[in-house]
């Protein structure tokens, strides 16, 4: 049956295509222009837009479908057994517990960084947890909920040589990535700090064991893993800068939902659901050093 | 020695989601094959019609094919319906629906070059027997069509297997996708698994294309013989 009404649409679809292709050539390119224009970049236009599921929809429904990574350990990603793990999805296992009593009802929809707007947008799922960074050009397309988590610089050095406060490395030579934050952050508010930048992240690590610098910054989450793999290197300064947060987000207007998100974050923070979050699936990656407060934000309260 | 980091292969079922991955990969490819081979026959006798407007309109739909990415036609189908028209479909219709789009073109063009190739004396010599038009087209000249077409139908198989990686961009998770979810669980235990997850992709890739071209190929000897 699935088959046949498959063949269907694929059949009018084609033909359609075959005998109209010349019709509809000027739509698609126009279309295709705005989809290929920056990955998360969308066609602007009022049109008909698909409308995201209500709070009632959802509870009626029975399941919720949320979108988070598959691949980016350890916010989102699948063990060995094929199961959904990390920060992110104990999060939204939560909200499934919270909103519909169960956290089986929760539909995980694998999403990649370059179409999380699309699926919100396209309202294929009701929310993204995807390790999601509030910024104000995503913020014009989706509604951010209050944060769950914040991420800010590191700095990463050896153990011989620690630096622990950024006013050490004046005179001294601090390797960055280009494009990162931390090539912009240093480069404006340290004009002391000698920049060694590197256009991939291997190259740059790479740069510190040899010693071809003192130390290295780019975000906090991926210094204090590497240094946790790495003996002899030690995250001396685990947070500087102006803290990313990172949020839920949903389709623009699902202002119900968001409300219901918001309470929800707000309500989790009495019993520090995010610090329990934090012992299970961050601590076993970041080291158990690590200050929690550099990373959980309870009540979306930076 | 260095570690190789093939041992998380064998973790848990790994390996087993591997293979389900590749099935998601050729099953796509496959049903997409097959739609395509049917409305490219059709697509390319109507290719080498007489109406010029015919011929117009086929050159366009094929030119578009060409000069868009799939990846665009995916992401089109698969959002753009869902945002525009309201039409939600799962990802891997969308893919099946876009590479049937980008096989029908493929085939029917190669469709075309075929009837094309056939000597006009065949066309001239069926009618002359009595044959009408349809007993020309199924008793003569297809049969003779299919021999030339199997290298380039292969050919387009396999390239559409291997191209079914893109889908993973409209949430089918697919052999690499598969892949990559391995290598990063790993990430922290198995820093150097990378290189031999995406070496065992490589070799299913090729126990799932060598097979099909060298099938072809003895197709091909069979059929000329």
């Amino acid at each position: 049956m699935k088959k046949r009404i498959l063949g269907v649409i694929l059949a009018v679809t084609v033909l359609a295509g075959v005998f109209a292709g010349c019709g509809s050539t000027s739509a698609d390119s126009t279309d295709a222009a705005n989809t290929t224009a920056g990955s998360e970049a969308v066609a602007e236009d009022a049109g008909k837009r698909a409308q995201a599921r209500t709070l009632d929809e959802i509870k009626e429904d029975g399941k919720i479908r949320i979108g988070v990574f598959s691949d980016k350990n350890p916010f989102g990603y699948v063990d060995e057994n094929g199961e959904v793990q990390g920060y992110d999805v104990y999060f939204a296992k939560r909200i499934g517990k919270d909103l519909l009593g169960s956290d089986d009802a929760v539909e995980f929809v694998y999403v990649e960084a370059a179409n999380r707007v699309e699926y919100l947008e396209s309202a294929k799922v009701d929310i993204i947890l995807a390790n999601f960074t509030v910024t104000d050009e995503r913020a014009e397309k989706v509604d951010f909920a209050l944060p769950y988590m914040k991420v800010s610089l590191g700095i990463v050095s050896p153990d011989a040589n620690e630096i622990t406060d950024v006013e050490q490395l004046n005179g001294k030579t601090l390797i960055v990535v280009k494009g990162t934050t931390a090539e912009t952050y240093f480069g404006e508010n340290y004009p002391d700090i000698n920049l060694l930048k590197f256009d991939e992240y291997q190259e740059a690590y790479d740069a510190l064991l040899d010693g071809r610098g003192d130390a290295f910054s780019t975000d906090n989450t991926e210094v204090l893993a590497w240094a946790l793999q790495n003996p002899g290197f030690t995250v001396g300064v685990e947070s500087v800068g102006s803290a990313d947060s990172i949020a839920p987000a949903v389709q623009k207007g699902n202002t119900d939902l968001l409300n219901w998100i918001d309470d929800e974050i707000k309500g989790l923070a009495d019993e520090e659901f995010f610090h329990k979050d934090f012992e299970e699936t961050l601590a076993p990656v970041y080291g158990e050093s690590v200050d929690a407060e550099n990373l959980v934000v309870e009540g979306g309260e930076l | 020695m260095q570690d190789l980091g093939i041992e998380v292969l064998f973790k848990g079922n790994n390996f087993i989601r591997l293979l389900a991955g590749l099935w998601v990969s050729v099953r796509l490819a496959l049903i997409a094959m097959v739609f395509s081979i049917l409305l490219g026959f059709l697509l390319g006798m109507i290719m080498t019609s007489k109406n010029r407007i015919v011929r117009l309109i086929c050159r366009i739909y094929l030119e578009i094919v060409r000069i868009m990415p799939q990846l665009v036609l995916l992401f089109l189908v698969y959002f753009g319906a869902a945002k525009h028209l309201g039409i939600n479909i799962s990802g891997e219709i969308a893919g099946v629906i876009v590479f049937t789009f980008w096989g029908t073109a493929e085939m029917g063009d190669l469709v075309r070059s075929a009837l094309i190739a056939v000597p006009k004396h065949q066309y001239e010599s069926a009618y002359s027997l009595g044959l009408n038009k349809t007993q020309v087209y199924l008793q003569i000249i297809l049969p003779q069509t299919i021999r030339r077409l199997l290298p380039s139908a292969v050919n387009l198989l396999t390239r559409m297997i291997k191209t079914t990686s893109l889908v993973v961009l409209i949430g089918v998770v697919e052999v690499v996708k598969v892949g990559k979810q391995i290598i990063d669980a790993s990430r922290y235990q198995n820093p150097n698994a990378a290189l031999s997850i995406y070496g065992v992709i490589f070799l299913l890739y090729f126990a799932v294309c060598f097979p099909i071209s060298k099938l072809s190929a003895a197709l091909e000897k069979k059929l000329q013989s």
